[in-house]
């Protein structure tokens, strides 16, 4: 039975602004339950949102949600945490958002490891903007500012985020809700900045622009074109440990636990300066 | 015990914020205003609080707006192209009304301009450099004292009126030496990691209620009420509306919150303008040179005083209007081409003529100049008189 989590949800504010098909309702799902499983209050919980379509979802959350600007979520959130370290701070971004302007933010929180979960939508597309490349484009795929085909490569946020130093970095995907409530739990467990990449889809622009049909076939798609993952799946592993997963992936991705380790965490560290300064 | 020692602007502006309850610093280094982080960074620990240099401006003033929604009084400092920079989150603080302070220590610019040489080329960047319609709150000191004593004023006022404060001033008061009076670092420390209260309050609490004046006092995030704070424009309740009447009540509140006088005490500093024919209006360095200027001038017999604002934003329209009705003219003093005297103009040129002394050159006005101001003031001259264009 898939648990109530309209606990954490401003019901009030429904319906949401998200389009049909859109799976991004399906990761704040998968991260809701996360929290309840976990037992997190809503008073102790900060959401901070850059803007985007994902970033919106922060408005739906009911716990201490703040909005911000284009990018800088993560700046917004270290200055929070710093300041209230008691609170769970979940950022929640988009591929534009997290990873082009917002992309040194990223970097420098990960280097820092501040105790923060950062929840990256990709969908490979600008969706709130009307279906521009994102940074996370492929070459040859279809957005309204490349019309021929995209030409440039794309980025591998995990593959970033690690080689910054978040000690926590995972992927999943929103056709796989369960494996990603599995991830999202470890992440929000992690003592120090945790990354998680979740594949999601967009039907209206990217689908649309590359003729890969609605909602639902998006999703499949995202199986089909993952073909290690969907064995995994057929096999219910749902998350790899550790990264050791099988080799071979397609196009490049790899899925579940990339990454672990343990470093001082940020906000302790500064506390714990200011003690040994002689701060009360 | 407080004790006068000789210190520069940048010192005390540290000084000043620690005093205040500030707790929090979040920063990009920039020339000249450095030597406030690196006075944050040794003091801030050792009064229980935290310092972070971030990786660039636009998230040195997000870290203090997300300190400041836990509750922390914080602040940042930078210089011309670091403030252009931080424009995206002084009006995301405007608008979400979330209180922090952000120190600016004028170079000559525009772009990299000169980094090490003074200006007050950032007057109107302050007041209008983020898009859309905002209040803006901001102060200027004309010697090390007063760094220290408005940058404190600075975090009350934004607590007040729940708004980013610019503490404004120029190259020459940040590195300038004078005796001032500073708390030791064992006084600062006597009240450790202090946190603004969060009024007691219940579920649904909106910080974004209509009131007139004086906003509703901020709840921190953790103090046990969940809302929501946005940049996007948001009606009572504090979330999204594209709804026309909303929209406008809510930019109308927002644009009308802060009085002509945030502070009965802040008034304009008047020098001996009872009898003045003409007045100088200056501000930061520039006035320090006006009152020499004045004073060679009263030595000469000419009727002249002196405005000297010590905040710029909201601009005293009152006052300068009133001062209109009685005086000859007036000339207004500053090291940009006119930017805060083109609203003096504005303001009084019904009434009064203006003349302007006007320096750009890396260097502060002198007061020779500005008595030649006055002397052309005086003498009804009706060309205006620029000191920039004659060196």
């Amino acid at each position: 039975m898939i648990p109530d989590v309209r606990a954490y949800l401003r019901e009030g504010r429904m319906p949401h602004i998200l389009c049909p098909g859109c799976g991004h309702g399906i990761v704040l799902g998968a991260l809701l339950r996360a929290l309840r499983g976990l037992q997190i209050p809503r008073q102790c919980l900060a959401v901070v949102a850059g803007i985007g379509c994902s970033s919106r979802l922060a408005g739906y959350v009911d716990a201490c949600t703040l909005h911000t600007t284009h990018g800088r979520a993560l700046a917004f959130a270290t200055g929070l945490k710093l300041s209230r370290p008691e609170l769970t701070v979940v950022v929640l971004t988009g591929d534009g958002d997290g990873l082009s302007i917002g992309g040194n933010h990223l970097i420098h929180a990960a280097r820092r490891n501040v105790d923060l979960t950062c929840v990256l939508f990709n969908n490979a597309v600008y969706g709130m903007t009307g279906g521009q490349v994102a940074p996370t484009t492929r070459p040859g795929w279809i957005a309204s500012t490349a019309p021929r085909g995209h030409l440039e490569s794309a980025l591998d946020g995990c593959a970033l985020a690690q080689a910054a130093g978040a000690t926590f970095v995972a992927r999943g995907m929103a056709y796989d809700p369960l494996g990603l409530e599995t991830l999202f739990r470890e992440a929000l467990g992690h003592r120090g900045f945790s990354y998680v990449e979740v594949l999601t889809d967009c039907p209206v622009y990217f689908g649309r622009y590359n003729r890969l049909g609605e909602g639902p076939e998006l999703l499949w798609s995202q199986k089909a074109r993952f073909t290690e993952v969907g064995r995994m799946l057929a096999e219910k592993r749902f998350v790899i440990p550790d990264g050791s997963g099988p080799p071979g992936y397609v196009e490049g991705l790899r899925f579940g636990v990339l990454h672990r380790s343990q470093r001082p965490e940020f906000t302790e560290v500064c506390w714990s300066a200011a003690k040994r300064a002689g701060g009360r | 015990m407080a004790k006068v020692r000789l210190a520069r602007g940048n010192t005390a502006c540290a000084y000043g914020a620690l005093q205040a309850g500030c707790r929090f610093y979040a920063g990009y280094p920039i020339t000249p205003s450095s030597e406030v982080a690196e006075e944050m960074a040794s003091l801030l620990p050792r009064v229980g609080g935290v310092f972070v240099q971030m990786e660039d401006e636009m998230a040195s003033l997000a870290a203090c707006i997300g300190a400041s929604l836990g509750g922390l009084r914080a602040m940042t400092a930078t210089s011309g192209p670091g403030f252009t920079l931080m424009q995206e989150q002084l009006g995301y603080a405007a608008l979400a009304e979330i209180p922090c302070v952000v120190v600016d220590v004028m170079r000559l610019g525009p772009s990299t301009g000169l980094p090490t040489a003074p200006a007050q080329g950032d007057v109107c960047q302050a007041r209008w450099g983020s898009h859309g319609d905002y209040p803006m709150l901001v102060l200027s000191p004309a010697g090390v004292q007063e760094v220290f004593e408005l940058t404190g004023r600075a975090f009350e006022l934004a607590d007040r009126y729940r708004t980013p404060v610019v503490v404004l001033y120029d190259e020459v008061i940040g590195h300038m030496m004078e005796p001032a009076r500073l708390p030791s670092v064992a006084e600062l420390a006597v009240v450790g990691t202090w946190r603004r209260p969060s009024p007691p309050v219940q579920e649904p609490y909106s910080p974004y209620a209509h009131t007139d004046g004086i906003p509703v006092p901020l709840v921190h995030f953790g103090d046990g009420v969940p809302y929501h704070v946005t940049g996007l424009v948001h009606d009572e309740s504090g979330f999204p509306t594209t709804d026309p009447q909303a929209v406008g009540e809510m930019l109308w509140r927002l644009n009308r919150k802060l009085p002509e006088s945030p502070a009965e005490d802040l008034e304009p500093e008047m020098y001996a303008t009872e009898d003045a024919e003409t007045v100088v209006v200056a501000y930061g360095i520039s006035a320090r040179a006006a009152r020499a200027a004045v004073k060679l001038a009263r030595s000469e017999g000419l009727r002249v005083g002196l405005v000297r604002p010590r905040v710029l934003w909201p601009f005293p329209r009152s006052l300068l209007e009133e001062l209109a009705r009685r005086v000859h003219a007036f000339v207004v003093a500053e090291m940009n081409f006119g930017q805060w005297g083109r609203e003096v103009e504005r303001v009084v040129c019904r009434w009064a003529e203006v003349h302007f002394v006007q320096r750009v050159d890396g260097t502060p006005l002198d007061p020779e100049a500005i008595l030649e101001g006055i002397a052309e003031a005086s003498r009804g001259a009706g060309s205006p008189a620029v000191a920039g264009r004659k060196a």
